[in-house]
């Protein structure tokens, strides 16, 4: 179909600039961005929030806010004008010709409508398919993006299959008309990582197959090196460089994509060898952009040149690149970094002896009330073992670093430590003398020694207090320090976190997320806290942000000495701050280990599958594809034996249902739990990642 | 499901209980010695100890709230203080009257509700929406005797299409009754007309900011299927659920209307029992009353449940 078309662009954007009206006032949150995808090409568009990716992506599905509008430039579809076009045209076009897969799968779906129906909506709309026919191919679509299981996903209302399989009917749905162009936005984000892995190559694979071209919108660097052929950064609404992925991210040309390439913790990376390179400064707002280059007040680069703007260069190689000292870049005559942060490497500390939180087969489970038959037979139902036998020591000045998928068990883990939801059995010890289960046991001195930074600054702050009343409530509660002095401690509290004094008159809502996160990160170490619980304390931040935080913590502790549970789904992350290392699944621990060892064989199998399934951050990079079998079980189903084993690429038989594997250690300090001795998994494995050589080597 | 439906019958029943403790103990707490209503201030002391003996006034409280209990279950509700009758016939007859009058309500309101709701909704900050808005909101600031007279007025005296007085007759069957149910139901429709509607426009401009109405119209379903198939489907299940719990509002609430209307509902015979200090029939109305809201309660659960895949199918 289309095939004089084949070797043209599917979609050209030319000089688009899209704006939004509020209250009187107007932004423009793209401002002159042109670009081409041709037949069969995957074009990643990469930015940060506030970069204008998500309004590139409605804009050209023609699917603009109410209060946006395309204020000049075109976008040329299949040789059609769209811009001007009415939603009544439109919707020959969408779902027919051009598709959107959304991110949150979930919400994306009629939550009252099976699946199957929701599916077969479009073939009828657009084929006129009907009855059984209509049926078959709903289900053969269903195959085609590899469910399982797909007469009972047809069958199913959205709530009741998982995150993935939601996000593959969403695939299936978008694919179902052979449109000649796919929007895919964030379309992987808040899955796990081993789904994750599996939807972006099946993602791959169709696009290959098909000669779909796609305009692919993501925050995720690693995401764009997986699946896209060339890549597009957008910054503050402004196209600041592109061309193919391979060659932008080997040697970028602009200092803004150099600085998000450097501040991503590259798989393997610790801070005792690398310091994050974060982007100074933060994105400016829409109605305050500067002028000449807006990149310029981040740069390390800028000099007078760049008060005027700077054209967008082409650099050859189908490159682009909107910056004055491209050519300068090129040459290696100057380097775009970002200045290495003045404090020196992390040491790794020594003092590890003093165990500040040690736990003993702790168990956190919940139960649901008896059903009238239980309570006439007086049978049990399961519980949900959310955290099953946890054994972990987190020593003086060391970081633990707790990785898992959604549903394994860490949150509860983080607030079983916290006190906030009481563990159900085990033992949990804090500087040697035992720890209480529930908060309301736990006396002031206890509560002093603990504290906790989650993922959501805004929901950790509360919204009516300034920051320095939030700051210096610890201090008088728990520390009993006057006004005066709590008043000046606040001042130093917000300069160890690099923020400016006065921000202790502002509100929570004057400061960007990661300011916000800097404050909650800086009242956690108000009580110069023993333990700190960190969960998922980045997860939300943009790339550039999260490595100025992940900079500050591992500061931060080491200043106090403080131990730390940093917990997280990011394997990259948690491996740069972690000192040992431990993965969770289903409630029980998978592995512990010292982190240089974390990253090679041998693995616990389920270790190995997570390592295959990070997307790296190096379009070059060699990975072995481990992609896990299924779902992961529910927590009230949790399988006999080993709870792993029924995914595990390395299953072995019987003795995986029927027996709870032995944990076994090495010499290095690996600890493992699973069946298969450590020196035949060593012989078996190879690290199922390897980055190319090529690329720049930093430090 | 079973399981939801049983928690919620059992909690029906102890919901039941209560009530019937409280309105025991309250009608006990009432001033006035209750064989002295009965016979009258002329009395004598021998004929009122003999009234107590019988009616069992000597016995203590809870052997008295059992024996109540035990018989209003087996349906003995006694006799009336004050017209001398059997209270049971009554309150029966009153709550069939009741149910005509609350269904008429439902069926008129409901549907005007709705559709005035959803066309708000779907134009949210239009023109047709500010109208709708102001002219439902004036009309649940009148209070329903000024309404109701408005009405009569006009649809009766001036147009002659209804009657005005609706005191139906005794067995008056649902057809025979309908004209004289049309206005004291219209009446009360236009108090929770502008309720149910703003219901209906908020669930409505809730459900089309979901990410999944955006699927739906960048499938490229035409305008009706995204409206109908997607977006009401789901911002009715509140309305709905809110129109049947106001059902039992509807079965003994209607006091204003009733009188305004003369209609013989349980409204009145309430304000009757009141009137006359008659206890024995103050209890039955108010258990009845009491077992009207909490059957429209799990009448509107069940609803939800039945109409909310997430509910239904856990």
């Amino acid at each position: 179909m289309h095939s004089e078309h084949r070797n043209g662009d599917t979609l050209k954007i030319e000089d688009l600039t899209v704006s939004y009206h509020t209250g009187g006032t107007s932004v423009q949150a793209l401002r002159s961005l042109s670009l081409n995808i041709r037949f069969g090409e995957t074009y990643g568009i990469v930015g940060e929030s506030g970069s204008g990716k998500s309004t590139l992506a409605l804009a050209v599905m023609g699917f603009l806010p109410a209060n946006g509008a395309i204020e000049s430039g075109r976008i040329i579809f299949q040789g059609e004008e769209l811009r001007g076009r009415s939603r009544t045209a439109m919707r020959a076009l969408w779902g027919m010709r051009m598709a959107l897969v959304p991110q949150d799968p979930l919400a994306s779906l009629n939550p009252s409508l099976r699946i199957g129906a929701q599916v077969a909506e479009v073939l009828q709309q657009h084929l006129g398919l009907k009855g059984e026919a209509l049926r078959q191919r709903v289900l053969e679509l269903l195959r085609t993006v590899r469910l399982s299981d797909p007469e009972r996903v047809y069958a199913s209302y959205p709530h009741q299959v998982s995150g993935g399989q939601q996000q593959r009917a969403l695939i299936a749905m978008a694919l179902s008309t052979e449109p000649e162009l796919l929007v895919l936005d964030e379309p992987t984000t808040g899955l796990d990582t081993t789904t994750q892995a599996a939807v972006l190559d099946l993602i791959r694979d169709l696009m290959r197959v098909r000669g779909t071209a796609a305009l692919y919108v993501t925050h995720n660097l690693g995401v764009v090196a997986r699946v896209c052929d060339r890549v597009a950064v957008l910054y503050a609404g402004e196209l600041v460089e592109d061309g193919p992925t391979n060659g932008l991210y080997r040697q970028p040309l602009h200092p803004y994509t150099r600085g998000l390439l450097d501040s991503v913790p590259r798989l393997g990376e610790n801070k005792s060898a690398v310091r994050l390179r974060s982007i100074q400064g933060s994105i400016p707002a829409l109605d305050e952009l500067p002028g000449g280059c807006i990149f310029r007040p981040r740069c390390s680069l800028a000099i007078e040149i760049c008060k005027q703007d700077p054209p967008l260069n082409p650099s050859g190689e189908g490159r682009t690149s909107r910056c004055h000292r491209w050519e300068e870049i090129l040459r290696g005559e100057v380097s775009a970094r970002q200045k290495t942060p003045d404090a020196s490497l992390a040491k790794p500390h020594t003092a590890r002896d003093e165990t500040i939180l040690g736990m003993e087969e702790v168990e956190v489970h919940f139960h649901r009330g008896l059903t009238l038959r239980e309570m006439i037979t007086a049978g049990r139902p399961p519980g949900v073992r959310a955290v099953d036998g946890v054994d972990l020591q987190v020593g003086r000045g060391s970081t633990l670093g707790l990785v898992g998928e959604s549903g394994s068990g860490k949150t509860t883990l983080a607030r079983a430590v916290m006190g906030l939801t009481p563990r159900t059995a085990g033992e949990m010890f804090l500087l040697g003398s035992e720890l209480p289960a529930g908060l309301g046991q736990r006396d002031k001195e206890t509560r002093t020694h603990l504290q906790i930074v989650i993922q959501n600054p805004s929901e950790a702050l509360n919204p009516y207090l300034t920051i320095g009343e939030s700051l210096r409530r610890p201090l008088q509660t728990l520390l009993g320090l006057s006004r005066s002095e709590a008043d000046s401690r606040v001042h130093d509290l917000l300069e160890a976190v690099h923020l400016q004094p006065e921000y202790a008159r502002r509100f929570p809502v004057e400061l960007s997320g990661g300011e916000k996160q800097r404050v909650v990160i800086a009242r956690a170490f108000t009580t110069n806290p023993d333990l700190l619980v960190a969960d998922e304390a980045v997860s939300s931040l943009d790339v550039s942000v999260q490595a100025s935080i992940l900079n500050l913590l591992s500061e931060l502790q080491a200043e106090h000495a403080s131990g730390m549970l940093f917990i997280s789904h990011d394997l990259a992350v948690v491996g740069f701050l972690a000192d040992d290392i431990a993965v969770i699944y289903l409630g029980k621990l998978m592995e512990r280990s010292p982190v240089r060892t974390v990253f090679d064989p041998p693995y616990h199998p389920y270790t190995e599958a997570l390592l295959s399934a990070i997307p790296l951050i190096d379009p070059a990079a060699e990975q072995v594809e481990i992609r896990l079998e299924g779902e992961v079980p529910a927590a009230s189903q949790i399988p006999a034996g080993c709870p792993f084993h029924t995914r595990c690429h390395r299953f072995l038989g019987d003795i995986c249902v029927e027996e709870k594997p032995p944990w076994r250690r090495n010499e290095a300090g690996k600890e493992i739990y699973c069946h298969i001795p450590l020196d035949e998994l060593e012989r078996k494995q190879s690290r199922p990642f390897a980055f190319d050589s090529g690329m720049e080597q930093r430090g | 499901m079973s399981r939801f439906l049983l928690r919620r019958l059992a909690f029906l029943l102890l919901t039941l209980l209560i009530t019937s403790i409280i309105v025991f103990a309250v009608t006990q707490l009432l001033p006035g010695d209750v064989a002295r209503i009965i016979l009258g201030r002329e009395a004598g002391e021998q004929a009122l100890e003999q009234l107590r003996q019988k009616l069992g006034l000597n016995d203590p409280p809870f052997v008295q709230y059992g024996r109540w209990l035990w018989n209003f279950m087996r349906g003995d509700w006694g006799d009336s203080f004050s017209t001398r009758m059997p209270i049971r016939a009554v309150v029966l007859q009153r709550l069939r009257n009741s149910l005509m009058l609350a269904g008429t309500i439902v069926a008129l309101a409901l549907p005007l509700a709705l559709t005035a709701g959803v066309i708000a909704g779907l134009n949210r900050d239009r023109p047709v929406d500010n109208l709708i808005s102001i002219a439902s909101l004036s009309v649940v600031g009148l209070p329903e005797f000024v309404t109701g007279l408005v009405l009569i007025e006009v649809l009766s005296f001036k147009l002659h299409i209804l009657p005005a007085n609706s005191s139906i007759p005794v067995q008056a069957s649902f057809f025979e009754a309908l004209p004289m149910l049309i206005l004291p139901a219209l009446t009360a429709t236009l108090v929770l007309l502008a309720y149910i509607a703003r219901l209906t426009r908020a669930g409505v401009i809730e459900e089309l900011k979901q990410p999944y109405v955006r699927t739906a119209v960048l499938k490229g379903l035409s305008w009706t299927t995204v409206t109908f198939r997607h977006v009401l489907r789901n911002a009715l299940l509140p309305t709905i659920t809110v129109i049947a719990i106001s059902f039992g509002w509807l079965i003994s609430g209607l006091i204003v209307v009733e009188n305004v209307f003369n209609y013989p509902g349980l409204g009145r015979l309430l304000v009757f029992a009141i009137d006359r200090r008659d206890l024995p029939l103050l209890q039955a109305i108010t258990m009845i009353t009491v077992l009207g809201y909490a059957l429209s309660n799990l009448g509107a659960d069940l609803i939800y449940a039945a109409l909310n895949p997430r509910i239904r199918l856990g």
